[in-house]
This record gives C-alpha cells, sequence and structure tokens, in this order.
C-alpha cells in the first residue's frame, strides 16, 4: 500500500512466499548476534563459578558464588590495579582532549605559515604503530627516566594524530561568523578558543573522551612494557600475569576479566549509539 | 599556561583594535604566533614519542646493544643476521599466513554482518551492538576468555565439537591448528569494527540504484554484484589497507599472541612483532629487534605502495 506514495521506502511488497524474507533474515541475524556475545556470557557465569564447576555442562553456573570476586578483591590488590587503571586513562583522555582540540583549532582556523606542512607532516605520524616502535620509543622514555612511573604510563599516551584529525574536521565545519562576533569583541584567540569552540565541540568531545578512554584503559603492550613496579601495574598487566601464577584457577582468572571488562561494556551499553556512529563516521580508529 | 605569552599580545583596548585594524600584517603575525602557540604541545608530543622513535629504529638497526646498555656501531650485521635467523624468516611466514587467513575472512564476515545489520527493522540496533560487543574488551580479556574456551578435551568448545566428532583437537596447542585458532579469535573481535565501516560505505549508496535495478528485473545477488561490490570499492580499498596494516603490525596480534600461545606451539604462532618485542625485552637485542622492526615497516610501505598503484589511489579503475 505504501508503493504509490513513498517509492523511496524499500522494495514493492509481492506475492505471499517473499513476505516472509524479512522476518526470516531478522531472526537469524538475531540469532548470530546472540552466538557472539557466547564467551561473554561464558566469562560472566564462569566468574560465579566453583572452581570444580569451570568445565561442567551447563552455561549457568550451577551454584553461583561471590568467592571469586571477593578473593580477587582481597588477595590480588585490585583495587590498587584499578585505580591506577583508571586515573592513567581519564588522565590521557582529558590531557589528549585538551591539546588535539588546542592543535586542530590552530590547523582549521587560524592561518600561519606552513600550516599545511605541518598538518600532512603530523598525520603521517598515524602510519606509526607502536609495536613497530616499541623499542626505540623504550629507550628513549628510559633516558627520560620516565620508566616505572605514572608520567610514562600516560604522557607517551597522549600524542595521536588521529584525534588532531577528526578535530581538525569538525573545526573546519564550524561557521567563521562565530568566532568573528567576538574577535569584534577583542577578544584573543586563547579567550575565542576557551569560550567559544570549546563549548561548541561538546559533542565531539564526548565522543571522542569514550574512544580514548576505553582505548587506554584496554591498553596493553605499552603499560607492559614501561612498569615492571607491581605497585603502577594496570589492570590489563595484572590479568594477563595472574594467568602464569593461577593457571587452571579459571575461575579467578574469569572474575578478575569480567571486572576489568565491566566498565567498558557498561560504557558501551550507555554510549553504544555514539561510539558506534563516531566509528562509523570516521572510518578510523 | 603556554598561552600567557599569547594572552599578553592581545589588544584589549579599544585604541589597540583600532591600530590592529590600521595594520593587517601585525594582525597576521598575531594569528600566526597564536597558531604556532596553540600547535605547539602536540606537534612536538608527536616529534618526540612517534616521529623520533621511528627515526631511532632506523638507527638503532645499526648498532648492537649490549645488555648493560652499551652500543657499538655494527654497519649492516644486524641486517644480515636477519636474513640467516631461521626463526625470523619464519615469523615472517606466519605472518605472511595469518593475514591471508584474516584479512579476507574480515572482509566476508564484515561485509555480510553489514548487510545482514543494514536492513531496517525494530531488532537492527540491537543486532548491531551484539556483533560490536567483543570490540569493547580488551584482547588480554579475549585471549583469556578464549583460552578457556579452547581447553583441550574438556572445553566447551571441544564438548560441542565432538557432537560431530571432533572433539579431540587441541586448538592451541597442535601447531598445525593453533594460527588457524588466533585467527578465529581475531575475526570474533575485529568483525564489528568491520561491519561499522561497511555499513557506513553501504549508506553512501543511493537507493534510486537497487530501485532501478529492482524495476529492470534484477534479483538481489545480481543487484549485489553489479551495484553493491562496485560502489564500495573504496570502502573495500579501506578495509585491504587498514586490516593488512593492523594485522602485520598492530598491537591487537601482538596482545593475543602474548596471553594466548607466547608464539607456540613450535613457534607456529610467532609472528615478526612478537619475536621482535622477544628479541627486544626477553634477549635485550635491542639493536636487531630495531632492524627487523624496520624491515618490517619497508615490507608494509612497500605493500601500500603496490595496493595504491594496483588500485590507481583506491578507485580501482
Amino acid at each position: 500500500m505504501n508503493e504509490t506514495r513513498a517509492p523511496g521506502l524499500g522494495r514493492p511488497a509481492t506475492s505471499g512466499t517473499f513476505a516472509a524474507v524479512p522476518a526470516i533474515l531478522s531472526l537469524c541475524s538475531l540469532i548470530l548476534g546472540l552466538m557472539t556475545i557466547i564467551p561473554l556470557l561464558w566469562m560472566l557465569s564462569t566468574a560465579f563459578k566453583q572452581q570444580s564447576e569451570v568445565f561442567g555442562p551447563g552455561i549457568l553456573p550451577p551454584h553461583p558464588t561471590l568467592d571469586n570476586f571477593i578473593y580477587v578483591f582481597t588477595q590480588l590488590d585490585f583495587l590498587r590495579f584499578l585505580f591506577n587503571t583508571f586515573f592513567v586513562s581519564s588522565s590521557v583522555t582529558v590531557l589528549a582532549l585538551l591539546l588535539h582540540s588546542m592543535a586542530g583549532y590552530a590547523l582549521a582556523r587560524l592561518r600561519f605559515p606552513g600550516r599545511e606542512a605541518i598538518f600532512l607532516t603530523m598525520f603521517a605520524t598515524f602510519l606509526v604503530s607502536l609495536p613497530v616502535i616499541i623499542v626505540p620509543l623504550f629507550v628513549l622514555v628510559k633516558a627520560l627516566g620516565l620508566l616505572n612511573s605514572y608520567a610514562g604510563l600516560i604522557i607517551p599516551a597522549i600524542f595521536n594524530a588521529f584525534g588532531i584529525f577528526l578535530l581538525r574536521q569538525f573545526y573546519l565545519g564550524v561557521p567563521r561568523e562565530i568566532e568573528e562576533a567576538a574577535i569584534m569583541d577583542g577578544a584573543g584567540y586563547w579567550r575565542i578558543y576557551w569560550s567559544v569552540i570549546l563549548p561548541l565541540s561538546r559533542p565531539i568531545l564526548s565522543a571522542l573522551a569514550i574512544l580514548f578512554f576505553l582505548a587506554n584503559w584496554n591498553a596493553f603492550l605499552w603499560p607492559l612494557t614501561i612498569v615492571s613496579d607491581r605497585n603502577l601495574w594496570v589492570v590489563q598487566v595484572a590479568i594477563a600475569s595472574f594467568q602464569g601464577q593461577y593457571s587452571g584457577s579459571w575461575n579467578y582468572i574469569m572474575a578478575a576479566s569480567t571486572v576489568v571488562a565491566l566498565p567498558t561494556l557498561i560504557l558501551f551499553v550507555v554510549f553504544q549509539r555514539q561510539i558506534m556512529e563516531s566509528i562509523k563516521t570516521s572510518g578510523l580508529k | 599556561m603556554a598561552f600567557g605569552g599569547a594572552e599578553g599580545v592581545e589588544y584589549e583596548t579599544a585604541t589597540g583594535r583600532r591600530a590592529a585594524r590600521g595594520a593587517p600584517w601585525s594582525m597576521r603575525r598575531r594569528e600566526a604566533v597564536a597558531g604556532y602557540l596553540f600547535i605547539a604541545p602536540d606537534a612536538i608530543g608527536l616529534a618526540i614519542f612517534a616521529a623520533l622513535p621511528m627515526l631511532l629504529a632506523l638507527g638503532l638497526g645499526f648498532y648492537e646493544v649490549d645488555g648493560f646498555g652499551g652500543y657499538r656501531f655494527a654497519g649492516l650485521a644486524n641486517y644480515r643476521r636477519m636474513f640467516l635467523d631461521p626463526l625470523f624468516l619464519q615469523s615472517l611466514r606466519v605472518t605472511l599466513f595469518y593475514v591471508l587467513m584474516l584479512v579476507p575472512s574480515l572482509y566476508v564476515v564484515g561485509l555480510g554482518l553489514a548487510l545482514l545489520a543494514q536492513r531496517r527493522s525494530r531488532i537492527s540496533g540491537l543486532v548491531r551492538s551484539l556483533f560490536f560487543l567483543p570490540q569493547m574488551v580488551s584482547l588480554v580479556v579475549v585471549a583469556l576468555v578464549w583460552q578457556v574456551l579452547l581447553v583441550d578435551k574438556i572445553g566447551p568448545v571441544n564438548r560441542l565439537m565432538s557432537l560431530v566428532g571432533l572433539g579431540g583437537l587441541s586448538w592451541l596447542g597442535d601447531p598445525d591448528l593453533a594460527l588457524a585458532s588466533v585467527v578465529v579469535v581475531s575475526l570474533w573481535f575485529l568483525m564489528g569494527f568491520y561491519m561499522l565501516i561497511f555499513l557506513g560505505g553501504l549508506q553512501d549508496i543511493p537507493r534510486e540504484y537497487y530501485e532501478a535495478a529492482w524495476l529492470d528485473g534484477a534479483n538481489p545477488i545480481r543487484a549485489f554484484f553489479h551495484i553493491t561490490l562496485p560502489l564500495l570499492r573504496t570502502t573495500s580499498f579501506f578495509v585491504l589497507l587498514v586490516a593488512t596494516v593492523t594485522a602485520v603490525a598492530g598491537g591487537q596480534a601482538f596482545d593475543l599472541i602474548y596471553v594466548m600461545t607466547k608464539g607456540g606451539p613450535a613457534n607456529s604462532t610467532e609472528l615478526t612483532i612478537y619475536y621482535i618485542y622477544q628479541q627486544a625485552f626477553q634477549y635485550n637485542e635491542f639493536g636487531y629487534a630495531a632492524a627487523m622492526a624496520t624491515t618490517l615497516v619497508a615490507i608494509l610501505l612497500a605493500f601500500t605502495f603496490l595496493l595504491f598503484r594496483i588500485t590507481r589511489g583506491g578507485r580501482f579503475e
């Protein structure tokens, strides 16, 4: 009944044979989607199992227990690792957003000689991946005296071309008149940036904040390399090393994994639309 | 803080403004100074923590570094050693197989999921989220969870496979299977990301094309091969490039290997990036590791260049 009014809205409905196809496809995709998350459900369930039940039949724990979580928090100093991870991830996020939005603003809105060359050079560092530069970066950070320190965990993680690029693209789209009014009022560039540009960029900053926080919460290679002092461990390093110590005690390891994964999963449930949109539109991560 | 200076040169008074308007050159200079100051922190940071290490890797490759931090110029010794090192050559082979297994499956699965999740229905948002969910979890957790799932004999995957008579396999312990298992786990983790990239590409295809094809009597399969695939060229190029580069040099594969297999069994999952890390941080062979990293980058650059040439800048014409 729709095809005459709105031909744009999909194919005209045909005879009964094909009418069921969309419903079947929907059902299939839902089943596939649920199958995708079985490993995560399995992690959750194992976290509540007793050691003897880990490989028992059935996905639900037969006698659910909180002992594994209690063990992780009381015996493994997990709160400390959680604090370290939270502190490092949020510091990197805040500093990165500040510096990248400043750079993005300058690259998009201020005219100065060499601007395009600087932008291209910055963008080229996008091609540098951590595993490839891990050795010289380690040598460098060690020479700077940042081994085994929060600064060593935080500072090298701040700089990435991706954030600068996205913010520059965003600022290119901001209409000139908005700044011009402020310039007429005699505001300096810092004031324009701070009280006009920053408030404007709240949506993109919050999307990037989520991505940066997630990336740093989940980061493993750099913290593994730069920190050997157990007091500075982040959660990812901690659970990777529990695996060696408690091999076979999968109930403890899965409980710790659940604790590590939970904040990111909660962030996802709350912000899924924003997270997926920003990845889709940027085409990058 | 760094902008105290910039703030200082602002003209806050009316006369100052008039003066500035009268002298556009000084205004332009003011803008340029502000521009440099705004960009300085990030530019310096990137120079120190991204560009400099790249150059250092190049230089470090010509040195022999001993365990006490002594450096000795060694010319091309590290590079010569590399091509005689069976483990390095093996790692290149493993990397190649990893890419050849992972990238095509990511392409097919990513596009397949995008086509499934693209259809507008009440549950399509939920379906997308479900496919994307593994991306949210860290690779360390992913590796740990899959290690439990793939446990020999009594693990859930083996119990499931025993229903079809394939219960006795050692997914991570058999040199013939371990790399394939790592590929499956990588695929599970990454597919949601590529689904989103393909969804973005599909969104850009005008619906009218499909309607025209429908009116011409083309079935969905023909429409897929004659409209969807050709119009996804740019997306496909991006996916192939990014998937390959991250498979070869990305941290994701490293995390999985570090936790799941440590390169074993019998070096069957020893990716080059993992071998580089081992040489550097287990054997203190910094110079050798840097030479291998430089070689890996050279290979990747050659690949990227080739891909651009073949596809004429990603246009596939």
